[in-house]
C-alpha cells in the first residue's frame, strides 16, 4: 500500500478527532448509557436487558450519525472548499485520496466505538455487578456494529464524491433507515407482482442489509450466534464496502473539480 | 526544455438544466513557458485563467488538447513532486496548525522525514509566518492563510510553481514581500507561472506575459516588447511655467506641475520642440520616449475583434 | 503511441469497475446465503415488544408505515412456517393484533385472521377466541364493511360450529347498506340447514370469490376440494349400503358398485383418481394426503399431513 494512503488516513483521523462535534456526540452517547441504568431500574428483571439494548442502540445510532456527518463533512467540505486542490496538486492519485479518507474515517469510528463500548460495559457492571459469559455476545454485537459503520462510511464517501454535503447526508441517512428494514423490503418484494416485484427485489439486494447486521436484540436476550453467520456477515460487509468504495473511486476519477 | 507547453487545451462546459448548451470556457490554447522565467497570465475575472490552471493541475479534464510539464505528460502524477500550486483564496484544514499542515503536505509530496522538519521551519520563515506554533489554521487571517498557501507551494522545492492570484488578500507590505519572493524564486532557477488581474504587479515582475480574455488568447510576448510598441511619443519637461506659442502650434499636450511643464508630443516633433525652447531660452530638463503601459496594451487587446464576434456561445464541440 | 501515464487513469477505472462488479455479485450471493442460515430472527425480534400499545407509541406517528411493515411480516411469517410444515403459529395472533392496532382500517388483516387464526393446527393457529375478538374489533372500527361480518360468521360456522351465533352475525351483516345479497341467504341457510354440504360449499365459494389474498383463496380451494370428496364419499357410502340391502353382500369392487348403481363411469375424486372400496365396504379416497380437510373417506388410523396448497381450481 502506498504510504500516501497512510498519511491521508492519519490526517483524516486527526481532523476528525479535533472536531468538537465528535466529542459532543460521544458525550451524548455515554449519557444515554448512563440513563439506561435508571430506565432499567423500573423493572428489576430487565435491568440488564435495557442496559444492553439501549446502550448498544445508542452506540449504533450515534456512530451512524458521526459516520455520516463527519465523513461527509471531511470529504464534501474538502471538495467544496478547495482544500482538495492543494492535495491533488501533489503526487496523490485520486483513488488514493478516497481510500485514505475511508481508512481514516473507519479508524475514527473504531476508536469511537471503543470508548462508547466502555461506557456500555461500565453501565452493565453497575447494574449486574459482575460479568458473565453471555456478555461476550455484546462484543459480537459491537463487532457487527463496526461492520455497519464500515458500510456507512463507504456510502458517505460514495455520495460525497458527487453530491453536496447536505444531499450526501440525506442520502446516506436514508439508506441507513431503509437498510434497517431491508428484510421487510425483501418480504414486500415477495408479495409484489410484475414490475414492482422486480424493482423491489433489486432494491432489496442493493440496499445495505443492516437488519442482518443488527444483532442487538440477540445479544440482549443472550442468544448465541453461529460462527457461520459471523463469517458471512463479515464477508458481506467487506464486499459491500468494496462495492461502494469502487463506485466512489469511479465517480471521483472523472469529476471536474470546479 | 520548455517548462510548460500547452498544446491546444480546450474546455467546453455543458450548461443549463434541461437542454444542455455548450459554453466554451477556454478556446484551444497554445502557449509555451520557458524554464527560469516569470510568466504572467493576465486577464479579467472569468477570462479562463483559473480554468487553464486547473486543467494543468489535473483538477479539471480538458475537452481536447494536451500539455507537457517539464517535459512529461501533464497527467503524470509523478511530475507533481516537482511542481507547486497555490490556488485562489486557499482554504485549509481548520483544526491543523501550520506546522502540521506543512508536514502533511510534505509527506504527500514525498519529502523525506528527516528533511521535512527543517524545510517546514525554513519555508515558514521565508513567507514571514513566525510565532504561530500551535495556532490552528482556523484562527489565521486572510493574509496569513495566503502566506501559508505560498509556503505549501514551495515547501518541497519544486522546479515550477503555479500561483493563482497570489497577491489577493495581502496588504501592500505583503504584496511587496510576495513580489520579492517571486524574484528570489527566479534567481534560484525556478520557473514561476502566475495569473493575476493586477497589471502593475505583472509589469514589475514578469519576463513574459499572456493576455487572455473570454477564453481566448489575445496576446503573448515579453513585457519589454509589448510595451515598447512605440506610440511614437515623447515627453518633454522644462523649467518654468511658460508655454511657448510655437509649442502650442506643434499640438503639444502641456501640463504645468509646480515650477515645471510637461508636454507630450509626437517623436518626429522632438527637434522642433527643442528649437522652440532654445529660442525662448527656456531651460530643458528632460526628454523621455514614452512607452505604452502594459495597461494600455491590455485594454487594447480586450477590444472585441472581428474574428471573435459571434463566436462565443453555440460553438459546436 | 499512448504514453504510459494516460493508462494510469484507465487502469484505475478498469480496476474499480471490476471490483465493483465482483463485489456486487458477492454481496447478492452472500445475502442469499445469510438468509438461509439466519434464524427467522426478525419476527421473533419484532415480538420482543409484544404489546401493541407500546409499538404504537414507538412508531411516533408513522403508524401507517409500521402497519404495512407488520402486515408484510405477518404474511411472510405465515408463509415461512407453512412451507416449513410447522405445527404452531404462536406469533400470528400478536402480529395481527399489532398490525390492526397500528391501522384498524386494514381490512385484509381481519380476513387473514378469520382464515388462519381460528382453524386448528396445522391449518391455522387454533385460537378461535382471539379471532373473534379481532373481528369484533375490526367491526367496531369499520361498521360499514359487510365483509367483516361475513368473516366473523365464517369463524362461528367453521370452527366453533355455533350455527345460531353464525346466523345472528350474518343477519347483522345483511343489514349493512350495500351488503352482498348472499348475506341474507347465508343467514337463512345457517338457521335451517347449517350442517348441509350445500351451505358449506356456498360459504367457501363466497370466501374464494370475495378475497384477493392468495393464501386465503388457496385455503378456500382446498376446502372446496375436500368438501367434494366428503360429498362423494357420503353418497357412495349410501350406495354401498343400498347394494348391501339389495344383494346381502358387499360389492367386490368400486366398478361393480358403479355398474350396479348405473353410474356412467367409475366415480373419481377431484384429482381424477377413482375412489376405492375397502374389504370392509368402506369407500376410500386414493390419496388422502392431497385433501387435507376431508372428514370422510380416510382409512382407519390415518393421520392427516399438513396442508399443501394446490393452485388449480378443481371446481
Amino acid at each position: 500500500m502506498s504510504p500516501r494512503i497512510v498519511h491521508i488516513a492519519a490526517n483524516t483521523f486527526r481532523e476528525a478527532v479535533r472536531d468538537r462535534v465528535l466529542y459532543n456526540l460521544i458525550a451524548f452517547a455515554l449519557l444515554l448509557s448512563g440513563a439506561a441504568i435508571f430506565v432499567g431500574q423500573i423493572s428489576i428483571d430487565i435491568e440488564r436487558l435495557v442496559v444492553v439494548d439501549l446502550g448498544l442502540t445508542a452506540v449504533s445510532l450515534f456512530g451512524v450519525v458521526i459516520a455520516i456527518f463527519i465523513g461527509i463533512g471531511l470529504v464534501s467540505k474538502e471538495i467544496e472548499k478547495r482544500t482538495l486542490y492543494t492535495v491533488l496538486s501533489r503526487p496523490v492519485r485520486r483513488w488514493e485520496f478516497i481510500v485514505g479518507k475511508f481508512f481514516g474515517l473507519a479508524g475514527t469510528l473504531v476508536v469511537n466505538t471503543f470508548f462508547m463500548a466502555i461506557g456500555v460495559f461500565g453501565a452493565l457492571f453497575y447494574v449486574a455487578h459482575k460479568f458473565s459469559k453471555p456478555d461476550a455476545l455484546i462484543l459480537v454485537a459491537l463487532y457487527f456494529i463496526v461492520l455497519e459503520f464500515l458500510i456507512i462510511c463507504s456510502l458517505a464517501l460514495l455520495f460525497s464524491s458527487f453530491s453536496s454535503p447536505l444531499l450526501s447526508a440525506v442520502f446516506a441517512f436514508s439508506l441507513f433507515v431503509i437498510g434497517s428494514f431491508a428484510e421487510d423490503l425483501r418480504g414486500f418484494a415477495g408479495l409484489a407482482h410484475g414490475v414492482t416485484r422486480w424493482f423491489a427485489t433489486a432494491a432489496a439486494y442493493l440496499v445495505p442489509n443492516f437488519s442482518a447486521l443488527n444483532v442487538i436484540s440477540a445479544a440482549a436476550h443472550e442468544q448465541p450466534l453461529s460462527s457461520q453467520l459471523i463469517l458471512h456477515n463479515t464477508l458481506y460487509a467487506l464486499f459491500y464496502t468494496a462495492m461502494a468504495l469502487s463506485g466512489a473511486v469511479l465517480i471521483f476519477e472523472r469529476r471536474n473539480l470546479k | 526544455m520548455a517548462a510548460i507547453e500547452i498544446l491546444g487545451l480546450e474546455k467546453t462546459y455543458m450548461v443549463g438544466f434541461w437542454r444542455k448548451r455548450p459554453k466554451r470556457a477556454l478556446q484551444p490554447l497554445h502557449l509555451t513557458v520557458e524554464e527560469g522565467e516569470i510568466f504572467g497570465f493576465l486577464g479579467p475575472n472569468g477570462a479562463g485563467k483559473t480554468t487553464t490552471l486547473k486543467m494543468l493541475m489535473g483538477l479539471v479534464f480538458p475537452t481536447s488538447g494536451t500539455a507537457r510539464i517539464l517535459g512529461h505528460e501533464w497527467t503524470d502524477p509523478e511530475i507533481k513532486a516537482q511542481i507547486g500550486f497555490l490556488p485562489e483564496q486557499p482554504y485549509f484544514y481548520d483544526y491543523l496548525t501550520a506546522h502540521e499542515l506543512l508536514d502533511y503536505y510534505g509527506q504527500l509530496s514525498g519529502v523525506p522525514g528527516k528533511d521535512r522538519k527543517r524545510r517546514v521551519e525554513e519555508v515558514l520563515q521565508r513567507v514571514g509566518l513566525t510565532d504561530i506554533q500551535g495556532v490552528q489554521l482556523r484562527k489565521f487571517s486572510k493574509g496569513m492563510l495566503q502566506r501559508a498557501g505560498i509556503a505549501q507551494a514551495i515547501l518541497h522545492n519544486p522546479k515550477l510553481v503555479f500561483f493563482d492570484e497570489p497577491m489577493s488578500g495581502l496588504d501592500p507590505l505583503g504584496r511587496r514581500e510576495v513580489r520579492d519572493l517571486m524574484e528570489q524564486l527566479k534567481q534560484e532557477g525556478k520557473t514561476v507561472f502566475f495569473s493575476t488581474h493586477i497589471l502593475s504587479d505583472a509589469e514589475a515582475l514578469c519576463d513574459r506575459v499572456a493576455i487572455i480574455y473570454k477564453g481566448e488568447l489575445r496576446g503573448v510576448g515579453a513585457v519589454e516588447d509589448l510595451t515598447s510598441t512605440v506610440q511614437g511619443k515623447v515627453e518633454v519637461v522644462w523649467q518654468g511655467t511658460q508655454i511657448p506659442a510655437s509649442m502650442k502650434a506643434l499640438g503639444a499636450d502641456c501640463h504645468v506641475t509646480g515650477d515645471t511643464v510637461r508636454a507630450v508630443l509626437a517623436e518626429n516633433q522632438q527637434d522642433a520642440a527643442i528649437d522652440a525652447l532654445r529660442r525662448e531660452r527656456i531651460r530643458l530638463i528632460a526628454i523621455t520616449p514614452l512607452r505604452t503601459s502594459l495597461e494600455a496594451y491590455f485594454v487594447e487587446k480586450l477590444q472585441p475583434s472581428q474574428a471573435t464576434a459571434g463566436k462565443t456561445i453555440g460553438t459546436a464541440v | 503511441m499512448i504514453p504510459r501515464r494516460m493508462n494510469g487513469r484507465k487502469r484505475t477505472t478498469v480496476t474499480a469497475a471490476g471490483c465493483m462488479a465482483v463485489s456486487l455479485i458477492a454481496c447478492v450471493l452472500l445475502l442469499r446465503h445469510i438468509d438461509e442460515i439466519r434464524p427467522k430472527a426478525t419476527i421473533e425480534d419484532a415480538l420482543y415488544v409484544n404489546s401493541p400499545k407500546m409499538i404504537k407509541r414507538a412508531s411516533v406517528g408513522f403508524d401507517g408505515l409500521m402497519a404495512c411493515i407488520y402486515w408484510t411480516r405477518t404474511v411472510q411469517y405465515f408463509g415461512h412456517r407453512h412451507f416449513d410444515r410447522a405445527h404452531t403459529y404462536n406469533e400470528l395472533a400478536p402480529l395481527l393484533e399489532i398490525t390492526t392496532t397500528l391501522d384498524p382500517y386494514m381490512i385484509p388483516a381481519y380476513e387473514f385472521g378469520a382464515s388462519f387464526l381460528a382453524p386448528k393446527p396445522p391449518g391455522g393457529a387454533g385460537e378461535p377466541a382471539r379471532a373473534i375478538h379481532l373481528m369484533e374489533y375490526g367491526i367496531s372500527y369499520n361498521p360499514d364493511n359487510w365483509h367483516l361480518y361475513y368473516d366473523l360468521g365464517f369463524v362461528y360456522y367453521t370452527e366453533l360450529k355455533d350455527y345460531r351465533k353464525a346466523a345472528e352475525v350474518f343477519e347483522r351483516g345483511s343489514k349493512v347498506p350495500d351488503s352482498h345479497p348472499f348475506m341474507k341467504i347465508m343467514a337463512a341457510q345457517m338457521a335451517m340447514h347449517a350442517g348441509d354440504f350445500a351451505t358449506a360449499r356456498m360459504l367457501w365459494t363466497a370466501t374464494y370469490e370475495s378475497s384477493h389474498e392468495t393464501n386465503i383463496r388457496q385455503n378456500a380451494i382446498e376446502h372446496l376440494r375436500s368438501l367434494r370428496v366428503d360429498e362423494d364419499v357420503t353418497s357412495l357410502q349410501a350406495l354401498v349400503t343400498q347394494f348391501g340391502e339389495r344383494t346381502g353382500r358387499l360389492p367386490a369392487s368400486i366398478s361393480e358398485l358403479a355398474a350396479a348403481a348405473h353410474l356412467r363411469a367409475v366415480p373419481v375424486d377431484p384429482d381424477g383418481n377413482p375412489y376405492q372400496l375397502s374389504a370392509t365396504g368402506q369407500v376410500l379416497v386414493q390419496n388422502p394426503d392431497d385433501f387435507p380437510f376431508i372428514t370422510k373417506g380416510t382409512p382407519p388410523g390415518y393421520k392427516p399431513a399438513p396442508p399443501k396448497f394446490h393452485t388449480k381450481n378443481s371446481d
